[in-house]
């Protein structure tokens, strides 16, 4: 049944899978670390987090767009006014690097105003209830974004040059490394952050239990506010770089990037950090392997190893094995 | 018993009549939008009993409606494939070619779906809340990659060429059906388990309620009737394509169930409706309005606002019945002065 590919399937291809799977493992485990912070403190499935990369991408798109045309209209950067796309240049990366933080702050504004508006009044009824407005604010963003941003797909104007560098026996594109470096980079910042500034215990605590976090003095909306903010500007930064290695932005994009990387999430370990890196790598090498003989059957290796890791081990790989309380 | 048979056979006359009323007198569309009502009914009802009645909140209905709609489409349809030893298309012919044949196919796809629901009512008896949630998804899911990969069917161009079976008058028989059965359901000892188990599972254990068996039979019973809604849309459009079935559509008779009230049926059927109806009553506003999309956005709003201020839905889990509505009647003509606890002991 499996539509096999032409070509014959090598250990240098595998390899090569192997590579872009950490790329792409990179970018669920930027977004997959808002699900589990989230989740680790307030016991809720965000499913609005997806919508929140898409809105990166989409807000590094804008912002390159005007500032892109402002330097047209200028001329001296450019000369050629009819261009509206340019490559990534010396000359360019600063707006691309604009664009990037305008993202991040944009992200930080929506993920925060989501949390005040839609799941701050539900915090003491039922999760049931929160689950369903989490749906529902996904919802909103989805056909939000149809509506403003139109459905078509749009590629950001500044673009990156793919070039292969070769990295011992794997030809990987320079986007994807630079993807694998920023996400290594922003991980290890957000460990360290959790673990060594008070801020970060303050967010250990609340989701350890909240209230008696509470009564330590500990500011718990405050706290929770920072979780979702944090958690955006990781979604934000995998926004933007998707945008940069598949220029192909729509509205729909955050809805199975946010399922996967949930997924990645819950495979490594809810609530965990480095489980959240570790399933979102080993879940994007899984399925650029299998991509290898199927790209179809790719898209339900995630489904499957959800189910599997539900079944096997409810708590991921990484996470504390709790005992549900009845 | 026969009091039952009674209401079912004077039910189903009266669909009958209504049926040939509205091909004579009514305009397609407006025939059409009362069907798409009925299978809506069946897949906010069934869908009741396990995410209403039994608590245990499903996100995976779309898949069993998938699998209901492409098992009876294989009977009922002339499937075309390629076959590539031979070098040109091989037709497979349909087993229940007929009109009558289309019960027949509609409740194996209906059973096929139920066979979905042991499979994965078994492996999901551990998990609870929104990993429940989340599991019934990635099954949905997963059955549309399936028929995505499955050439033979139509891979994801969809399928074709379903016979145009599904009238108001079988859609509205089986609404007729599940909506009786449910409510039997709803007061049998099996009923008031499912409740139980929702209400506290541990004590409804102790009590002597086997609560792994009963998920599992809501699960069948939610999945057999969602694979017949499933084949009525199939042959209601005459095409089925993966996309149709994709998670979407599980939430969409999430929100009929939310806004109706979870756990209530009458609930589930305006909320089936009110879901329904409207989004085509607006298609003519939108128009107008000139923002295509707004719809989509009014709906999640809706659910939102929903869940804040009114999270137990419009009828909450109480049933509108005659009662009721005689109660929410002008104060005076009703004897009951009790507490709003005794009166709903006294609803159910």
């Amino acid at each position: 049944m499996l539509p096999l590919l032409e070509t014959e399937v090598t250990f240098e291809l595998i390899l090569q899978q192997i590579a872009n799977g950490v790329a792409k493992g990179s970018v669920y485990a930027l977004i997959a670390v808002g699900y589990t912070l989230v989740y680790g403190v307030l016991q809720l499935i965000n499913f609005a987090h997806g919508e929140v990369y898409m809105l990166g991408a989409y807000f590094s798109y804008y912002v390159q767009l005007g500032l892109v045309h402002f330097a047209l209209k200028r001329t001296w950067i450019f000369r050629l006014v009819e261009v509206r796309s340019v490559e990534m240049t010396a000359a360019t990366v600063h707006i691309a690097l604009f664009s990037f933080v305008c993202a991040i702050i944009g992200c930080v504004l929506v993920g925060v105003l989501i949390e005040r508006l839609a799941y701050r009044p539900l915090r003491n009824s039922s999760r049931l209830a929160a689950l369903i407005t989490a749906i529902g604010v996904s919802l909103f963003l989805q056909n939000g974004g149809q509506m403003v941003f139109g459905a078509d797909p749009k590629s950001p104007p500044i673009v990156t040059v793919q070039e292969a560098v070769q990295v011992g026996p794997v030809a990987l594109a320079n986007t994807k490394i630079i993807i694998i470096a920023i996400a290594a980079a922003m991980m290890t910042a957000l460990h360290l952050f959790v673990q060594k500034t008070k801020s970060g215990a303050a967010m250990r605590a609340c989701s350890f239990d909240m209230r008696t976090a509470r009564l330590m003095g500990i500011n718990v909306d405050r706290t929770i506010a920072l979780t979702f903010g944090i958690g955006s500007a990781m979604a934000a930064v995998g926004g933007v770089l998707v945008a940069m290695d598949q220029p192909r932005l729509t509205p729909l994009m955050g809805l199975l990037m946010g399922l996967k990387a949930f997924i990645a999430a819950v495979l490594g370990g809810i609530g965990s950090i480095p489980g959240a890196a570790l399933g979102g790598l080993l879940l994007g090498v899984a399925e650029s392997v299998v991509g290898t003989w199927s790209t179809t059957y790719a898209e339900a290796v995630a489904f499957i190893v959800l189910i599997l890791v539900l079944l096997v081990k409810p708590s991921g790989l990484l996470g504390k094995a709790g005992r549900e309380k009845v | 018993m026969t009091r039952l048979f009674v209401i079912l056979i004077v039910a189903l006359a009266v669909t009958f009549g209504v049926n040939w009323f509205l091909a004579e007198y009514i305009d397609d569309y407006v025939i059409r939008v009362i069907n798409l009502c009925g299978i809506s009914i069946i897949l906010a009802v069934s869908l009741n009993v396990i995410n209403g009645l039994c608590g245990q909140f499903s996100l995976g209905h779309a898949g069993f409606m998938a699998i209901g709609a492409y098992v009876s489409a294989y009977f009922t349809t002339t499937l075309r494939y390629f076959d590539e030893a031979e070098a040109k298309y091989v037709s497979i012919e349909p087993m229940f070619a007929t009109e009558w044949g289309f019960v027949p196919a509609l409740i194996v796809g209906g059973f096929a779906a139920a066979a979905a629901g042991i499979v994965v009512g078994i492996p999901t008896l551990r998990l609870k809340g929104d990993y429940l949630a989340i599991a019934t998804l990635g099954f949905g899911e997963i059955v549309t990659i399936m028929i995505t990969n499955f050439e033979t069917i139509g891979g994801a161009n969809g399928l074709p060429g379903l016979p145009p079976y599904s009238s108001t008058f079988w859609i509205y028989s089986f609404v007729i059906l599940v909506v009786m059965l449910s409510y039997y359901l709803q007061r049998s000892t099996f009923g008031r388990a499912l409740i139980a188990i929702r209400e506290n599972e541990l004590a409804a254990e102790v009590m002597g309620v086997n609560a792994a068996r009963l998920k599992v039979m809501a699960f069948i019973y939610g999945a057999f009737f969602a694979g017949i809604a499933g084949g009525l849309l199939g042959h209601l459009q005459q095409t089925i394509s993966p996309v149709t079935f994709n998670f979407m559509k599980s939430i969409e008779v999430v929100v009929m169930l939310v806004l109706g009230g979870l756990g209530s049926m009458t609930g589930a059927i305006v909320g089936a409706v009110i879901l329904t109806a409207l989004p085509e009553a607006l298609r003519d506003v939108e128009s107008s309005v000139g923002l295509p999309g707004v719809r989509m956005v009014a709906y999640s709003l809706v659910l939102i606002l929903l869940m804040i201020f009114r999270p137990q839905g419009i009828f909450g889990q109480k049933e509108l019945s005659l009662r009721l509505l005689r109660r929410l009647l002008p104060a005076g003509k009703s004897s009951d002065t009790g507490t709003g606890k005794d009166r709903e002991e006294k609803d159910s």
